[in-house]
C-alpha cells in the first residue's frame, strides 16, 4: 500500500513529464492496436469477399487479373470469353448455377457490371451471405439498374432515380450513353465487399445500352457477344479440379478456370509486404515510446536521491527501490494503454465508417476485442523489461547509498 | 546500549583506516554531544551505526545484537524498529503529506495503523504542528518546521537510539536552542539514547556527555 502510495505521489511530483510520457506510449499503443486490428480484419474482410462460388472462369490472362476483374471489379479487361463458351458452362452437367459479368462502363467513377438474375440468387459473400435489398428489387426490364450500398449513399439515390452510364470506366469520359438513362430498381444493403462499389444491370440492358438506338426494348438481338468472366457453381464440390481440368484444356476457345479462394490467398500474400511493414513500423513506434519511457525515468533517478536516502534510512531495502521504480513504469503503462482503448473505442465508429468509403475495408467486428489481450499483456511485459533498466539503478543506488 | 569493539573500517581501494575506535560504550538514555570536524569520519560513522555500511574488523553491538554480523536484510529490518535518525536537510519526501511522511517510518511498527497515526498526531502536537500543517506537503514547509516533522519521523517507532546528524546548521541561533530543547523533550527517560553529531561545540552544554571523535579513535572513551 505504501508502495503504490509512493509511486503515485511520486508520479505526481512530475505530472508534467509523466503526462507527455503517458501521451507518447498511449499514441503508440494506439497505433499499434490499430494496425493488428485493421490487419487482421482486412485480411478476413478481403478473403470474405467472395463465398460458395467454386470456380471463376474467363479468358486466359492469369489468375490474379481475373481475381481483380471478377471480384474486386478492377483493371481493363483485355479481353473476353465467347458466349458460345458460357453457353457451354452454363449446359454443362457438372454445372449447378452460372454467373456472368461484363465489365467496360462506368457510373460516376463506379464501375457498371452486366450480369444476371442470378447474381441476386446464387452469390455469397462471407459466411454464406446472400445479397439484400435495403429498397427496391432487382433489375427486371433493359433499363433497369441496380446499385451498391456506397454508390447510392455516396450519390444520394433512391430507387427510381435516373442515371446516365457512361462507356470506358474514367470519370469524366467523353461517351456517355445519354440517350440511355437507366432507371435504379433497387439499391443493395452494405457487404463490405466491392459490390457497395458497383452498378449492376442485366446484360441486356448493356447490350441494349450500346447497341445505341432508342426503343431497344424492341430491337430483334440483343444477346451478348461475350463477357469477361463467369462465376460458377458446381452441384457437387468433388468435380471442382475434374472440371477445372477441363474448362483449362477446352479445344474451342483459350479458357482459363480459379479458385477464388486459392487466388485470394495467393493475392494477399501479394499485399503481405505491406502488412509486415506496418506491423515492424508500428512496432519500431512501441520501442521508441518505452525508451522515452526509461529516459524520463532515468533522468529522474538523479533528482530523486535524497528520497532513496530517505526511503533507506527508514529501514526500506534496496528491492523496495526497485519495485518501486517498476510500479511506476507500469503505472505509466496502464494509464498509457487506459488512455489508448478510449481513443480506440471512440475512433471506432470514425474510423469504421472511413475504412469502408475509403478502402472498402468492413470491419466486421468491434476494435477492442477479447484477441488484443495477448498484445497488451505483450506491451505490459516489454515496459517491465524496459523498466529493468531504472529500476537496477535505484536497487544498486540503494545498495551503495551512504547517509550523509 | 550502544558498545564498540575494535572498530576499523576503510572504504575499498583507500591505503589507511578512515575509522579505528578501539571501545566505546554508549549507555541507554545517555544524550551524547559528538563533535566531529568535516572530513573526520563522522558521516561513515553514523553509516555503520545506522547498518547501513559494515565495518572490515571489530564488532558493533546494539541492543544485544551484533549488528556487524547481522545478514543486509535484517540490519535494514533493525534499522527501522531500533534507530530513528534526523538530517541535516532532506529529510521528508517532498510530495508526501507530513503524515504520510511519518507513515512511511510507522509502517514498521508494531502498533495498527490507527494507533500510529493517534501517536504521530500526538507527537506533531508536542512539536508545535497543528493539524492543518500535518495534511500539508512536507515540501511547502519552512525548514524549521520540516526539521520538527523529521524528529517526530525519527521517534514515531520509540527507537532506542536516535541519530541526529547537524541538524542546526540551517537555523538561527534562535531556533537552534528551541530545537534541541524540543528534541530532549521528547527523548523517553533511561530509554532512548541520543548521539548529536555537529561541529559547533557551542551545543555541548546540552547534553550529558561530550565526545570528540578524534579522541573516540586512539583511547577508550
Amino acid at each position: 500500500m505504501m508502495l503504490l502510495k509512493l509511486a503515485c505521489y511520486s508520479l505526481g511530483s512530475r505530472l508534467g513529464t509523466v503526462l507527455l510520457t503517458v501521451l507518447m506510449m498511449s499514441v503508440s499503443v494506439f497505433v499499434l492496436l490499430s494496425v493488428e486490428n485493421i490487419r487482421h480484419q482486412a485480411k478476413e474482410s478481403f478473403q470474405q469477399s467472395v463465398s460458395d462460388v467454386d470456380l471463376i472462369v474467363g479468358p486466359r490472362t492469369g489468375q490474379i487479373n481475373l481475381l481483380l476483374y471478377s471480384i474486386f471489379h478492377i483493371g481493363v479487361p483485355t479481353h473476353n470469353l465467347s458466349w458460345n463458351s458460357y453457353r457451354m458452362l452454363q449446359q454443362h452437367q457438372d454445372v449447378d448455377w452460372t454467373i456472368p459479368l461484363s465489365l467496360g462502363d462506368s457510373h460516376q467513377g463506379y464501375r457498371v457490371v452486366g450480369t444476371e438474375q442470378q447474381l441476386f440468387a446464387h452469390f455469397r459473400y462471407r459466411a454464406d451471405q446472400a445479397l439484400d435489398f435495403a429498397s427496391g428489387q432487382a433489375f427486371n426490364k433493359t433499363y433497369d439498374a441496380v446499385v451498391g450500398a456506397e454508390v447510392a449513399s455516396s450519390l444520394g439515390y433512391q430507387a427510381g432515380d435516373e442515371i446516365v452510364l457512361a462507356h470506358g470506366i474514367a470519370d469524366t469520359s467523353f461517351s456517355r450513353h445519354d440517350n440511355h438513362p437507366f432507371q435504379i430498381s433497387g439499391i443493395l444493403k452494405p457487404t463490405g465487399t466491392p459490390i457497395d462499389r458497383s452498378v449492376f444491370i442485366s446484360l441486356t440492358g448493356l447490350e441494349a445500352m450500346h447497341a445505341d438506338f432508342p426503343g431497344a426494348d424492341t430491337a430483334p438481338n440483343l444477346t451478348p457477344q461475350s463477357v469477361t468472366a463467369v462465376m460458377v457453381g458446381l452441384k457437387s464440390k468433388i468435380k471442382t479440379f475434374t472440371l477445372q481440368r477441363e474448362i483449362n484444356q477446352y479445344a474451342g476457345e483459350a479458357l482459363q478456370a480459379i479458385l477464388p479462394g486459392v487466388a485470394l490467398s495467393s493475392l494477399w500474400s501479394m499485399l503481405g509486404g505491406v502488412e509486415q511493414t506496418l506491423w515492424v513500423i508500428s512496432l519500431l513506434v512501441l520501442l521508441g515510446a518505452l525508451i522515452g519511457m526509461v529516459n524520463v525515468l532515468l533522468l529522474s533517478m538523479r533528482e530523486r536521491q535524497h528520497e532513496l536516502a530517505v526511503l533507506r534510512a527508514l529501514g526500506y531495502r534496496p528491492g523496495f527501490l526497485f519495485a518501486l521504480l517498476q510500479l511506476e513504469a507500469l503505472l505509466i503503462t496502464v494509464s498509457s494503454i487506459i488512455v489508448a482503448l478510449l481513443a480506440l473505442a471512440a475512433g471506432d465508429i470514425w474510423l469504421r465508417q472511413w475504412l469502408l468509403s475509403q478502402f472498402g475495408l468492413f470491419l466486421s467486428e468491434s476494435l477492442l476485442q477479447p484477441g488484443m489481450a495477448h498484445l497488451l499483456m505483450g506491451i505490459v511485459l516489454a515496459a517491465v523489461v524496459s523498466a529493468l533498466l531504472p529500476a537496477i539503478n535505484a536497487y544498486r543506488q540503494g545498495l551503495n547509498l551512504q547517509l550523509r | 546500549m550502544l558498545l564498540i569493539d575494535n572498530l576499523t573500517f576503510r572504504y575499498p581501494g583507500d591505503d589507511r583506516d578512515l575509522l579505528h575506535i578501539p571501545h566505546w560504550q554508549v549507555e541507554a538514555g545517555e544524550a551524547i554531544f559528538l563533535s566531529a570536524p568535516s572530513g573526520s569520519g563522522k558521516s561513515t560513522l553514523i553509516n555503520l551505526l545506522a547498518g547501513i555500511l559494515t565495518p572490515q574488523q571489530g564488532t558493533i553491538r546494539l541492543l544485544d545484537t551484533l549488528i556487524n554480523q547481522l545478514s543486509a536484510r535484517r540490519r535494514d529490518a533493525f534499522r527501522a524498529r531500533h534507530i530513528g535518525m534526523v538530517f541535516q536537510q532532506f529529510n521528508l519526501i517532498p510530495y508526501l503529506s507530513v503524515m504520510d511522511n511519518i507513515r512511511l517510518a510507522s509502517h514498521f511498527s508494531a502498533l495498527s495503523a490507527a494507533e500510529a497515526d493517534k501517536r504521530a498526531s500526538q507527537l506533531l502536537d508536542k512539536l508545535g504542528l497543528t493539524e492543518a500543517e500535518a495534511g500539508r506537503k512536507a515540501g511547502l514547509l519552512s525548514v524549521g518546521q520540516q526539521q520538527r516533522v523529521a524528529i517526530a519521523r525519527a521517534l514515531i517507532n520509540e527507537p532506542e537510539l536516535l541519530l541526529v546528524d547537524e541538524p542546526t546548521s540551517a537555523l538561527d541561533t534562535a531556533h537552534r536552542d528551541r530545537f534541541i530543547d524540543l528534541l530532549m523533550q521528547q527523548l523517553v527517560p533511561a530509554r532512548t539514547s541520543l548521539i548529536f553529531v555537529s561541529h559547533d561545540t557551542s551545543l555541548r552544554s546540552h547534553f550529558s556527555r561530550h565526545v570528540e571523535i578524534g579522541a573516540l579513535q586512539h583511547d577508550a572513551a
